[in-house]
């Protein structure tokens, strides 16, 4: 008798935890329904005023839709809001989170997994994710090697890309190798931002995957003990190009958008970015001189994928699915594809989509700087976090002090 | 104590065994009664503690003076009351009329609050040094003669039972000196007012024609 | 009643939450963390941190910042004082100094920025003709390794504080009557202000000095945009570790906040030790009779000195505002080749947020802080003492780095169970706000003449009576200026309006270094300039009401 009485209310506490674990994104109109109403701190990057304003785009359009209330929370670094759910969580604040959707990718979703800090899985079952076609794409089921798990859903794809002033450079250097030629006989005319910049960093990950003798080490956890071994060329090949750069390596720009500016300005003749509309979006803005064009290296680049994820302890949890709903639907990815907007490139399949959906796409013009998808051919993985973090410590290390 | 002074009311003030010390040296002792009218004079070298009577007097002491003795006016003990309750008048050797009221703003600001008919009392009382019209006027665009006059019926506006004067008339030159100070003892002694007078001009002492003590 | 508590609620206020702060951050500091595994104490943050390549580097450009600013800054005002006291040239610079003390540091940082890189406005006026560069030249002069950029920011905005806070105290030192008399005894006028008011003026210029050593040795906005960075200041580097995704880092930024606390420390130490020195030599130099010797040398140092940090800050307005509405700018274009107010008008929609918030909290902040300031000063001048060494107190937060104890606060809060919003944000602001009014209003407040005060009272007025009619309206000018003060503290608040707000709370700075992370010169100008334009406006606001109020009041012009 004891034994059911206990069974039974043990049943009963289950159940209510259960309901209190709202909501289930499976049933997705109860999702709809809860979400209507909410208020979803969306935390992301602000250097961009671009991605700002197609954030509050989405915003606008998600209220109308949905009656969600998307509020961008505007930071200059994720691990800020890494900091805060740790903080949150060091308080034992389990329901009442400030941040409720979170723009993350890499080092900051390793570290929000290890830890326990997400909330999902959900990201499959979200009505839109059919339409990345993961199984063709395996890089929306990973994210710097490590596996997703349905964590965090996708939202932008980002690329390696190199772009130069025709008028310094009429012949750009399609490989690392090149690039030292190049740099040695006309230095003062590149540059890199300054690990531990996420560009900068990749630009490392980049010359390591180009350089590396072998590569399948850089998609495993790092071993200390390999490590001088095989990141010894991309050193000789730093100590030789440092010298030739934009003031003699003493100093670094700090991020992409200050690169951006240096080669409007005349101060460099190559930059690159992770956004492959970067240079049209430039010379849109008026920033970077309309002669401006765009490559990727021979050997191919570096390519990754943001995605969003949900905090353990956000409330506004139904909303923040409805918004990364949203934002992965063709209309949203249209939009932000177009380089007046944001210039990104899109994590949706144009064979999953509608032709109607596909023709969005179509009509917008990329812009004169932007390289076609086939231009841009397949991406470089991402290598391991763990290497992201060795490299910088090393790159610190090694020239963090002049 | 909130009787009006009336014209023709005498007050009385009382002194008793007042002493001051600073550091344990005694600066001064004194003993004195003053009816209606009448002018005591206190004269010293300087730092012999005539200012530091009258702040004593007064209200505003400062801390690292020690004081004992008894102050009577009217009979009730001044030194229970708040300064600002005492009713003793004090008046500066810069007539120091506030800068940002109106020369009948310093005068509104002297008369109690339940007074009735106060720009009746401000005109007559500037009417009644000359200065009738000056009501409006910035204090800063008068001469010194007008602001010491100014500074006197905003004393008697208040309606005070006593009257300090701390060295009142050494600013000023000597012709305007005599006019003020005969201008001044005369408006006391008609209100009936006992003073102290602070200063170190002996011609202050004779013309008060009262008490003198020397420190 | 209540007022008789005010000094004393007012220091709890203050004190409790950098106590809090700092404790909280010295527990992770020695290993004490539960959440992240860190449940016994240990040196092992410390080895870590010790570990950390060019933190010795880091260490050393943060305490030559902490003293080498204050000694150059108050150098050019006290030079500057000496020999222009009583000058035309020192009155008009009065009414200048306020609106230059608004511009919040980042935005001034940023000024600078655009005005002396090698791209900046400075090399595009004298390119190609004098300079022919064709391109900008390659010079590290932005980020330079020895932070003699961030220091000229530093300095920039440095004098016209240590001026107001100068002008303010002057005073009472009788500068006129001493002069006088030693000139009548030989002495030229810019060596007589140094040998006989400097020694009564310094004292009272001693806080706000230690103030700026702890903002220079500590600053993190300034330092992020024209400091070095290979390695970046102590501050940046915690700043940085605090940031990181990686977790386990915490320990070690926690043991960088309470190096950077004994780096601050030292630099106090170092400016005390400069302080015995310098009085020794002036010892020296009164005793030597010396009475022209440097006289010329002093006048134009000193007027040289605010000459040329006037030109800089002109010059860094004017390239904030060129860039803000230039479209693409060729080098080595002196002026824009295309003008465009698309910038602004992108902005403006984004800016009516932040702008209200910046408005609310600063208003506010200000509001509270200068009734508690006057509450404190009335309750001590009622009951008739100063309550000084309590009070220093009340300057702790300025003098203790922010990063030292903000991230403790956060901890704090969340053990608390309130959640991030405006309220706190107010609070951390007011922990900044205070002390800054109160040092501004307090010399003017404690020196009204007492004449004033004991003649309404012997005119029968109550205490509070005469603090309203008398004593606010004499003192209303510098209410006011400490208010705008009190107003530009506010409005320059990014750790403390990024941590507790949880990024919830965006003003005009948060907005600002948020977009200076995208590099876009435009934007950034943008919100520069509207930054600065907030606290100018308070300012021109304290300026001018006292104007118009007493426009009748002759007498009431010499302290407006």
């Amino acid at each position: 008798m004891l034994k059911r009485v206990t069974g039974l209310l043990l049943l009963a506490l289950l159940a209510t935890a259960s309901r209190a674990q709202t909501p289930d994104p499976t049933d997705w109109d109860a999702v709809l329904a809860e979400a209507r109403g909410q208020t979803v701190y969306f935390h992301a990057w602000a250097g961009d005023p671009q991605i700002n304003a197609f954030i509050a785009w989405a915003g606008e359009r998600l209220q109308a839709q949905h009656g969600v209330s998307l509020q961008h929370v505007k930071i200059g670094d994720t691990a800020e809001s890494v900091a805060r759910i740790l903080a949150e969580r060091m308080a034992g604040n389990s329901d009442r989170g400030s941040v409720d959707l979170l723009w993350v990718n890499g080092e900051n979703f390793a570290a929000l997994k290890a830890n326990d800090l997400l909330y999902g899985p959900f990201a499959e079952a979200l009505p839109n994710f059919p339409l990345v076609q993961a199984d063709r794409f395996p890089e929306m089921r990973e994210d710097f090697t490590i596996p997703v798990d349905g964590y965090e859903s996708p939202w932008t794809r980002s690329r390696l890309v190199f772009y130069f002033d025709p008028d310094l450079l009429p012949e750009p250097p399609l490989s690392m190798a090149e690039l030292l030629v190049w740099s040695q006989a006309n230095p003062g005319l590149f540059t890199y931002p300054r690990p531990p910049d996420f560009l900068g960093s990749t630009f490392l990950k980049q010359a390591l995957l180009e350089l590396a003798a072998e590569r399948d080490v850089l998609y495993q956890s790092v071993d200390p003990t390999q490590f001088d071994a095989v990141t010894a060329p991309l050193w000789a090949f730093l100590d030789a190009l440092h010298p030739t750069l934009l003031r003699g390596g003493r100093s670094f720009p700090g991020n992409g958008g200050e690169l951006r500016r240096m080669l409007g300005d005349g101060e460099i003749a190559l930059a690159f970015s992770f956004s492959p509309a970067e240079a049209s979006a430039g010379i849109l803005a008026g920033e970077l001189p309309p002669t401006v064009r765009s490559f990727v290296p021979r050997g191919g680049s570096i390519g990754n994928v943001s995605f969003l994820a949900i905090p353990f302890n956000a409330p506004a949890r139904a909303g923040a699915l409805v918004a990364a709903n949203y934002l992965l639907s063709p209309e949203a990815q249209a939009r932000a594809y177009s380089p007046e907007v944001m210039g990104s490139t899109t994590v949706l399949s144009m064979e999953a989509l509608t032709p109607a959906d596909r023709a969005r796409f179509e009509a917008i013009d990329p812009g004169p700087a932007t390289l076609p998808p086939q231009a841009l051919g397949q991406p470089l993985r991402e290598p391991h976090p763990s290497w992201m973090e060795a490299l910088e410590q090393a790159w610190l290390a090694r020239y963090g002090v002049r | 104590m909130n009787t009006a002074s009336t014209p023709g009311m005498t007050h009385r003030l009382q002194l008793e065994e007042v002493r001051l010390r600073l550091q344990g040296r005694e600066l001064l002792r004194l003993s004195a009664e003053l009816t209606a009218g009448e002018i005591l004079c206190v004269m010293g070298p300087s730092g012999s503690g005539k200012s530091s009577l009258l702040a004593f007097l007064a209200g505003f002491l400062a801390p690292a003076f020690e004081a004992s003795g008894r102050v009577l006016l009217d009979g009730h003990d001044v030194l229970a009351l708040p300064a600002e309750q005492r009713r003793i008048g004090l008046l500066f050797q810069d007539p120091l009329l506030f800068p940002h009221l109106s020369v009948g703003g310093n005068l509104r600001f002297a008369l109690p609050a339940a007074c009735p008919d106060k720009s009746a009392r401000i005109e007559a009382a500037l009417a009644s040094v000359g200065l009738a019209g000056f009501t409006e006027r910035d204090p800063a665009t008068l001469s010194g003669g007008q602001k010491s006059r100014v500074a006197l019926q905003r004393l008697l506006l208040s309606e005070p039972h006593a009257v300090l004067l701390d060295e009142p008339f050494s600013r000023l030159d000597t012709a305007l000196r005599r006019e003020v100070r005969a201008l001044v003892f005369q408006t006391l002694q008609a209100a009936g007012l006992p003073s102290v007078l602070v200063t170190h001009d002996p011609e202050d002492a004779e013309a008060a024609g009262g008490r003198v003590v020397q420190l | 009643m209540l007022l008789r508590a005010a000094p004393w609620l007012v220091i709890g206020l203050l004190l409790a939450p950098v106590a809090l702060g700092v404790g909280l951050t010295l527990l992770p500091a020695f290993g004490y963390l539960p959440v992240l595994g860190g449940d016994a104490f240990s040196l092992t943050p410390w080895r870590e941190l010790l570990a950390m390549p060019g933190l010795g580097r880091s260490v050393l450009l943060s305490l030559l910042s902490g003293v080498l600013t204050p000694l150059l800054a108050l150098a050019i005002v006290l030079m500057f004082l000496a020999g222009s006291s009583g000058t035309a040239l020192e009155r008009w610079l009065r009414r200048l100094v306020a609106p230059l003390l608004a511009v919040p540091h980042a935005a001034a940082a940023f000024g600078l920025a655009f005005l002396i890189a090698p791209a900046g406005l400075l090399s595009r006026l004298v390119s190609p003709t004098l300079t022919g560069w064709e391109r900008p030249p390659d010079l590290l002069i932005v980020n330079d390794p020895w932070g003699l950029a961030m220091m000229l920011a530093l300095i920039i905005k440095e004098v016209p504080f240590l001026l107001l806070m100068a002008l303010a105290a002057l005073p009472q030192c009788e500068p006129g009557p001493r002069v006088t008399l030693a000139r009548s005894l030989g002495y030229r006028p810019a060596v007589a202000w140094l040998l006989c008011v400097l020694p009564a003026l310094y004292p009272l210029l001693r806080l706000p000095v230690y103030a700026v050593i702890a903002y220079a040795s500590a600053t993190v906005d300034v330092a992020m945009i024209l400091g070095p960075t290979l390695p970046a200041t102590l501050s940046v580097s915690v700043l940085q570790l605090f940031s990181d995704p990686d977790l386990s880092l915490r320990f070690q930024a926690a043991a960088g906040a309470v190096l950077q606390l004994a780096v601050t420390a030292l630099a106090m130490l170092l400016w005390r030790l400069l302080e015995v020195l310098a009085a020794l030599a002036g010892r020296h130099w009164l005793a030597a009779g010396q009475r022209a010797r440097g006289e010329a040398a002093l006048r134009l140092v000193g007027r040289l000195g605010v000459a040329l940090l006037l030109a800089l800050a002109v010059g860094s307005l004017l390239a904030l505002l060129l860039n803000s509405v230039a479209g693409f700018w060729r080098f080595p274009d002196a002026l824009p080749g295309n003008w465009t107010l698309q910038t602004w008008s992108r902005a403006l929609p984004e800016v009516l947020a932040p702008l209200g918030n910046t408005l609310l909290l600063g208003g506010a902040a200000t509001l509270i802080a200068v009734t508690l300031c006057l509450a404190v000063l009335e309750a001590e001048g009622r009951q008739g003492k100063r309550l000084a060494p309590a009070l220093w107190l009340l300057y702790l937060p300025l003098l203790v780095p922010q990063i030292a104890f903000l991230f403790g606060l956060i901890v704090a809060t969340e053990f608390l169970r309130w959640t991030p919003d405006a309220r706190l944000v107010l609070f951390a602001h007011l922990l900044f706000v205070l002390p800054y009014v109160f040092l501004s209003l307090s010399e003017a407040w404690r020196h009204l003449d007492p004449r004033w005060t004991q003649l309404a009272t012997t005119l029968g007025a109550s205490p509070w009576r005469r603090f309203w009619h008398i004593r606010l309206p004499l003192l209303l000018g510098p209410c006011l200026s400490a208010a705008a003060v009190g107003l530009a503290v506010s409005v320059g608040q990014y750790l403390a309006t990024q941590l507790p707000g949880a990024g919830r709370v965006p003003t005009l700075t948060t907005e600002a270094v948020a977009l200076a992370a995208g590099g876009n010169r435009g934007i950034i100008a943008v919100w520069a300039l509207l930054q600065a334009a907030l606290p100018m406006l308070g300012f021109a606001l304290a300026l001018l009401v006292p104007r118009l109020l007493w426009r009748h009041r002759l007498g009431m012009r010499s302290t407006a």
